[in-house]
């Protein structure tokens, strides 16, 4: 048998395509007589349309023209709520609103065409904030504008704030935050109502995109295909918004009989299409004489936008994250997403977790301050452990070692010395210097029930050449799927990394593994992988074609052996839940997750009082993950969720003017730049998880939730003043700091 | 009507002379790309995030800032002129080595940067490495292995 | 997207004469020089159409050259070029630091400094160091040579005091006395270390008579309509030696000097604070 697959840095599958500029992206393939399809949006965010006119300087016989009427079955994006139209018709609801498609055998004639169609509407009033939208002074989404409404309870709250020490209030606004994969979104679309619709494109969930496309074209599924191209970056914003585009790309194919691309441009891609959601957390926290949380009282709400899109499965998770990793008896939280009249938001790694974490992260210093406990002691005493209960009612049963994780990120931070040194220096000088922490969890897979709707498949095929073929609809989006499912089932076969082949996601040949988020590609569909290649294994040595220890060459002639003798060689594998995991809907209780990962991390920063500026000058980032299967992709999507979060505490401020983002350009969104961002230093422990493949947990969205807090409780330090909003822009820092100086 | 010939660009793309159709005032990217040449990527159309970043005359440039008619007579590089048809470039092997490929849709930019870089600067520091590529936006990486695959090629070229 | 490129032209003339022949030839027609404010218009679809001169050709607009009075930089030398010279660095560092911290290395590669001025943006990189080294613009035109210092060539927000028939063929900076070195400040505060689009840009520099500032030179960018020269501030100073007295009549003169406005980058507050912070730091770091 070969060496161990799991645990060392196997080389990225696809990444000589990649470093080689071979690999083909959405974009870089166009079929003989392809029409370039643009789209014509919503000038405004509410209204009624009146009209539609079309400018008649443009000779409108030479382009495909796509409205509303157009549609051949439901016009209703299929997600949650059923509630987003692919084209708007009646009415508008946010400003960038999809109404009319048009394609042309010339890119540049389309999207000159676009400014040729005028979309006369008659306003309505907009809601544009969470306040506004709970004020409800405009009724904009159902009955009250509320998505979707959760309440997590557990002990007496009340009865304990009666008998608390102390009682710690504040109020935490997060921004939205756009994901800005390099590579926009885009689609390919070939469509006929003989032959059906196929798209290829860039994205993460193949399948979201046939189940779509199935209601709007009123198709049996067997006539939907969807195939995904390398995709450059998706961060959640390649989850659900592709439906929308393959969507159009598809009804203009359908309209035209030629194939179509849309791929839109940065500006388009940043202003239409879905961000972090917006976020307004309040918490209210006793505690006791012994610094012990006593009761946490937790108002978590978020900014959906116009539709319902996945709002209530964001809010969902970012409500039972929540409290965090602590033990405290007596916590209520409610959660709420309510409706605004901008784009609607959406998918962004971590789900809602990176809010509500951020708000107690922070809350938990002053929490702490006002126990007279420094920030770490403060938590060490709160820390759960293994046997506690979470907030929604989840016992811990594995081992819990977040204070090992605090003390290895204290010493490798020298947290205590700088802090010391800091509050010491600081009144000197202009450059302020702050150090902060932060500790968190994430849960890995769907939420609750999640797993078992999904009820993921994922096959194994083997060749008579003995290389085993991965059958997955899991994307590749940088991640590292390929790679790590080529370890897992090499592991699992006892055969090299380089004989596994990952099938290109295509819905034609690929079962449903469930969609390419939530951390659950690696711990739930890659424990399906390694099913699904033990199956194979199985059937080869249950034929006595294998013996018990063996070669690669043995192996080889064993599945050549088998197809010869039964044809083919094939393993499946299906979800199943841990043993013992309950979760109850209709209350809201129970295992909300297999299991979590466990983070402490450290953020160091500067803050020049003469500019406001802060830079980040060093970053620890201590996790507990379970086994990590490739330790240089692990590193990769730590190093590169903590520069995202870097990016959403300091420097990427969406400016929404009437509900339209006005600064949908990389010139003024600021993502940082390599000048921009420090050592990033990544350490994992290893506790193996029962469930997961090889013991690894999820890890992709993980790194998002702590960089924020440790950052502003850094910069509390620094500053000696409260932060509660991000990002903390210089500007917004410049007027607290005048209003404390002032206070 | 009689549509009118497609204007030509002569230049050497890769180390072969070829003829890039397109409009004077048409981006170098758009020419490249409809050529075959697709490793060159479109992240923003504005020169902020590199993706289409070649090398005109052995200098770096933004494929969609460089009208086609800045061509003329140059000679560019673009990604699938960076290895030869055998092996990868040490700047490509360190790539893949380190990590520093994740979506891959930044790569070949990064490439042609850190090639850039390390051709008039064989020895660059940590720092060095960060300057050259501000002007490269990746967004999976947080670019820590992006220096670390720079830094193994400096090693790499160097010995 | 770019658009319909069919009422564009983009021509080449082969000589800088030939191209100052085809600007007087065709009149609205404009000099496009290294493209990276241009193609960026285009590409967003805010380019009017219409004829553009292409300068790539025009040897006679690049290169750095000392001559009898100072320095003459022609109008295409790019970003790199005067990031990379020696002379500039030494004797005009606050244009070489202009230079390296205009865009990133592809754009420094492309990007030309009369192409920087003739762009007219306020939050130009290059131009407040040109106007603490009292630069003077050379435009040239079919007809003739004239030279303005660059203190009179931005008239209002996009104005310039140049006619459609002439381009800027040459920066010259002329020599600076030696009792002028070792005081030269520059400042850029952008969002971000690199790549950023200046919220407020300081250059500066002044001569110190032993600790009194015989004269000053204060420009900044981003903060009024063009960038700007704050000779309020610069008169405030002179005579006085560096104390908070003199620090304090400055920042209010400068107060005076600049307008900020509230825009998607920044707001004006931010951005008055931040102009006579710099100002004071600039002071400080002398005092």
């Amino acid at each position: 048998m070969d060496a161990p697959q799991i645990g060392r840095s196997v080389l990225r599958k696809e990444g000589r395509a990649k470093v080689t500029g071979q690999a083909l992206y959405v974009d870089d393939v166009t079929p003989a007589g392809t029409l370039h399809g643009v789209t014509v949006r919503s000038p405004i965010a509410r209204g009624r349309i009146i009209a539609i006119r079309f400018d008649p300087s443009i000779p409108w016989g030479e382009y495909t023209v796509v409205t509303a009427k157009d549609i051949p079955g439901v016009n209703i994006v299929k997600l949650i709520a059923d509630d987003q139209p692919y084209l708007a018709s009646e009415a508008v609801n946010h400003p960038e609103e999809p109404v009319v498609l048009i394609a042309h055998r010339d890119r540049a004639r389309a999207a000159e065409a676009r400014r040729h169609v005028t979309i006369e509407i008659d306003p309505l009033p907009p809601v544009f904030t969470i306040e506004e939208s709970l004020a409800r002074r405009e009724i904009i989404w159902g009955a009250d504008n509320v998505f979707k409404h959760y309440s997590v309870a557990k002990g007496d709250v009340d009865a304990a704030f009666a008998n608390a020490a102390a009682v710690v209030e504040g109020t935490y606004e997060t921004g939205a935050q756009e994901q800005l994969y390099i590579e926009p979104n885009g689609m390919l679309a070939v469509a006929d109502p003989r032959r059906g619709v196929t798209v290829w494109g860039s994205m993460q969930c193949p399948y979201y995109i046939h189940t779509a496309l199935a209601a709007l074209f009123n198709l049996p599924v067997d006539r939907i295909r969807v195939v995904q191209m390398e995709t450059g970056g998706g961060f959640g914003g390649k989850e659900e918004y592709p439906s929308v585009i393959a969507g159009h790309a598809a009804l203009l194919a359908w309209k035209s009989g030629r194939p179509v691309k849309m791929i839109y441009d940065r500006a388009e891609d940043m202003a239409a299409t879905t961000k972090r959601h917006p976020s307004r957390t309040r918490h209210r926290t006793a505690i006791g004489p012994d610094g012990r949380l006593l009761a946490m009282e937790i108002d978590f709400t978020i900014d959906g936008g116009a539709y319902c899109t996945l709002s209530p499965v964001v809010l969902s998770r970012g409500t039972i994250h929540a409290a965090g990793p602590y033990a405290c008896p007596n916590v209520r939280v409610s959660g709420r997403a309510v409706a605004t009249n901008a784009p609607p938001h959406g998918a962004f790694r971590g789900f809602g977790a990176p809010q509500s974490l951020f708000a107690l992260e922070r809350h938990m210093d002053k929490v702490a301050a006002a126990a007279g406990l420094a920030p770490d002691e403060f938590r060490r005493r709160n820390f759960i452990r293994t046997g506690d209960t979470l907030a929604v009612g989840q016992t811990i049963r594995e081992p819990v070692t977040m204070g090992a994780l605090l003390d290895r990120a204290l010493a490798l931070s020298d947290y205590h010395q700088k802090r010391q040194r800091f509050e010491r220096e600081n009144a000197r000088r202009s450059v302020r210097k702050g150090i902060g922490l932060a500790a968190f969890m994430h849960g890995a897979g769907f939420t609750g029930s999640g797993e078992v709707h999904l009820s993921s498949v994922v096959a194994a095929e083997a060749t008579v050449e003995g290389t085993v073929r991965i059958l997955s609809a899991s994307t590749e989006i940088g991640q590292g799927t390929n790679t790590i499912f080529s370890q897992i089932a090499a592991e699992a076969l006892g055969i090299d990394a380089a004989d596994i082949e990952i099938a290109q996601p295509d819905t034609a040949i690929v079962p449903n593994s469930g969609p390419t988020v939530a951390s659950r590609t690696c711990m739930v569909v890659g424990k399906l992988v390694e099913m699904a290649a033990l199956a194979v294994k199985h059937a080869l040595i249950d034929a006595g074609y294998l013996p018990a220890f063996y070669s690669r060459t043995e192996f080889r002639s064993a599945c050549a052996r088998y197809i010869e003798a039964f044809g083919t060689l094939r393993g499946a594998s299906q979800y199943a839940p841990p043993p013992g995991l309950k979760w109850d809907d209709e209350k809201y209780l129970g295992d909300a997750y297999g299991t979590y990962g466990w983070a402490v991390y450290v953020a160091e920063v500067s803050v020049d009082t003469r500019t406001w500026e802060t830079r980040v000058d060093d970053f620890v980032a201590v996790q507990e993950v379970g086994k990590v299967i490739n330790p240089t992709l692990a590193m990769g999507q730590i190093e590169g969720g903590v520069a995202q979060g870097i990016g959403w505490a300091l420097y990427e401020d969406v400016v929404w003017r009437e509900g339209r983002m006005i600064n949908a350009q990389m010139t003024n969104y600021i993502m940082p730049t390599s000048m921009d961002l420090p050592p990033i230093r990544v350490y994992f422990e290893e506790v193996p998880y029962a469930y997961g493949p090889g013991g690894a947990k999820g890890i992709g969205e993980l790194p998002m939730d702590g960089p924020a807090p440790a950052i502003f409780n850094a910069v509390a330090q620094a500053i000696g003043a409260d932060v509660t909003r991000l990002p903390l822009t210089p500007e917004r820092l410049m007027s607290v700091m005048e209003e404390s100086a002032v206070g | 009507m009689a549509e009118a010939p497609v204007p030509r660009v002569a230049c050497r793309v890769n180390g072969r002379r070829v003829a890039l159709e397109g409009h004077p005032m048409s981006r170098l990217l758009d020419a490249l790309r409809l050529s075959g040449l697709t490793g060159t990527k479109e992240g923003c159309g504005e020169g902020e995030c590199g993706a289409c970043s070649v090398l005109l005359d052995g200098e770096l440039v933004n494929s969609c800032l460089t009208p086609l008619a800045h061509a003329d007579g140059r000679s560019i590089t673009t990604i699938e002129g960076v290895a030869s048809d055998v092996a990868l470039h040490g700047i490509q092997q360190s790539f893949l080595e380190c990590g520093g490929s994740q979506c891959g849709i930044c790569t070949p930019g990064m490439v042609l940067a850190a090639f850039d870089l390390l051709s008039r600067n064989p020895n660059p520091s940590e720092e060095d490495v960060r300057v050259a590529l501000a002007g490269n936006l990746c967004r999976c990486t947080g670019y820590m292995r992006i220096f670390a695959a720079v830094l193994d090629a400096r090693r790499r070229l160097g010995s | 997207m770019i658009p319909p490129l069919d009422r564009y032209e983009l021509a080449t003339p082969a000589s800088l004469q030939a191209a100052l022949e085809d600007l007087a030839a065709h009149p609205g027609a404009r000099p496009f020089a290294g493209g990276t404010d241009l193609m960026v218009l285009l590409e967003a679809g805010h380019l009017p159409p219409g004829r553009f001169v292409s300068l790539s050709k025009c040897d006679e607009l690049r290169g750095i050259q000392e001559d009898a009075d100072g320095m003459r930089i022609g109008a295409c030398t790019t970003y790199t070029e005067i990031r990379r010279s020696a002379v500039l660095s030494l004797d005009y560092p606050l244009l070489a630091a202009a230079a390296s911290e205009t865009g990133g290395v592809a754009t420094q590669n492309r990007g030309t400094i009369g192409g920087n001025i003739a762009n007219a943006s306020p939050a130009a990189d290059t131009p407040p160091a040109l106007l603490v080294y009292d630069a003077e613009l050379e435009l040239r035109s079919a007809s003739g040579t004239r030279r303005i210092a660059y203190l009179d060539f931005h008239t209002g927000y996009k104005q310039m005091n140049l006619r459609p028939d002439e381009l800027i063929a040459a920066v010259h900076l002329p020599s600076r006395s030696p009792e002028w070195r070792g005081c030269d400040h520059y400042r850029k505060v952008g969002t971000r270390r690199a790549q950023a689009i200046s919220k407020v840009c300081l250059a500066a520099s002044m001569r110190l008579d032993g600790r009194t500032i015989a004269d000053a030179r204060i420009a900044l960018g981003s903060v009024s309509p063009t960038v700007i020269r704050a000779q309020r501030a610069e008169q405030a100073l002179r005579g006085r030696t560096i104390d908070e007295a003199a620090i304090t009549d400055a920042e209010r003169a400068l107060s005076d000097d600049i307008v900020p406005i509230d825009d998607i980058r920044s707001t004006a507050r931010y951005r008055m604070k931040v102009a006579c912070n710099l100002l004071r730091a600039f002071l400080q770091s002398h005092g």
